[in-house]
């Protein structure tokens, strides 16, 4: 249910940067440690978008995979869910690099 | 022809200003606050009114308590002594900060020196939503396994302290704590882990120690 909240958020970052214009799509930007679901985002988007510039308009999620990097030996690697091993070496010493993405990237207008 | 306007902003931006206004509120009046989160069942409750009985008068708190749409726990709270508020979310499956911000004028916040939120039992999303507080505190409990960060790696990074509950349950469930404790410094390096049975009592008066040490810290820094 969190994705009707999130929705709110989007919308009013897009209004927000539109000025008067028409929005025709927005562009977010969402890790994998991000969790939401993007077609209730859209379900979601479709409802609350009505009667505002943004109706009609479009959302586009650009995914980015989670992603690890080792500290020892440098590897960058998917986790798998079930460990954070680094594959090559074994090394549990290792950080997020990629994932935690949350973001309105950008617009497009008429 | 369509234009692209370049953003580059945070989804929920919006409710972290709510939560920065919240945290003034709350440093304003002295108090310091906890953000309680953990899956259905895991003993948040409980380890609430435990860690009442551990702090012995020590602290006077207060207590929010987030749920879906009942408030049995808030009348809990308050047959303990404590000023409670209760917020029924109404389906929502985590507080946001404007819930907070909400709630917190109906605390004694000038007679305080602690606020609990207790957070809607979930392990997906809360750890999103600031809500202002000083300390995300997240509870794993024993029978729930020890392969939770692996699986919701986005609230074992979203947490400062970490209570591992029901650890009367070791001898009985299958339980790596080893395994365990790697993925969460992984995901956490650093964080202090504080084992801890509701049911024995064990553990208690150490994670109450520490939290007394962080509130008065905090009162010291602040006037
Ligand atoms: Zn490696």
């Amino acid at each position: 249910m969190h994705e009707l909240s999130i929705t709110q958020g989007i919308l009013d970052i897009a209004l927000g940067n539109a000025g008067t214009r028409k929005i025709k799509q927005v562009n977010l930007v969402i890790g994998q440690f991000s969790s939401i679901v993007d077609d209730s985002v859209q379900f979601y988007w479709d409802i609350l978008s009505k009667d505002t510039a943004a109706e009609g308009s479009i959302l586009h999620f650009e995914r980015i995979p989670g992603e690890m990097t080792c500290r020892s030996c440098g590897h960058v690697f998917r986790p798998n869910g079930e460990t954070f091993e680094c594959p090559a070496c074994s090394s549990s010493s290792v950080g997020i690099s990629k994932g935690n993405e949350f973001q309105v990237e950008s617009i497009d207008v008429e | 022809m369509n234009t692209r306007i370049p953003i580059i902003e945070k989804i929920l931006s919006a409710n972290d200003r709510i939560a920065a206004r919240n945290r003034e509120v709350l440093d304003h009046a002295g108090v310091y606050a906890i953000n309680i989160m953990a899956s259905p069942g895991a003993g948040k409750t409980s380890f609430i009114l435990k860690t009442l009985d551990a702090l012995n008068g020590r602290l006077k708190l207060g207590v929010v308590e987030g749920d879906l749409a009942s408030s049995i726990d808030a009348e809990k709270a308050m047959a303990a002594g404590l000023p409670a508020v209760q917020i029924n979310t109404g389906g929502d499956c985590h507080l946001d900060a404007v819930m907070l911000a909400d709630a917190l004028p109906s605390l004694p916040l000038q007679d305080l020196d602690l606020v609990v939120v207790e957070n809607v039992g979930n392990l997906i999303c809360p750890a999103s939503f600031l809500l202002g507080t000083h300390l995300n505190v997240l509870i794993a409990s024993i029978p729930e396994g020890d392969d939770k960060p692996y699986k919701y790696p986005g609230m074992y990074m979203g947490m400062q302290a970490l209570i591992i509950n029901k650890i009367d349950l070791l001898p009985y469930v299958p339980f790596n704590m080893e395994y365990f404790k790697q993925g969460v410094e992984v995901l956490n390096p650093g964080v202090t882990p504080f084992p801890v049975s509701c049911k024995t009592g064990e553990g208690m008066d150490v994670w109450a120690d520490w939290l007394v040490g962080k509130v008065n810290t905090q009162k010291n820094n602040g006037t």
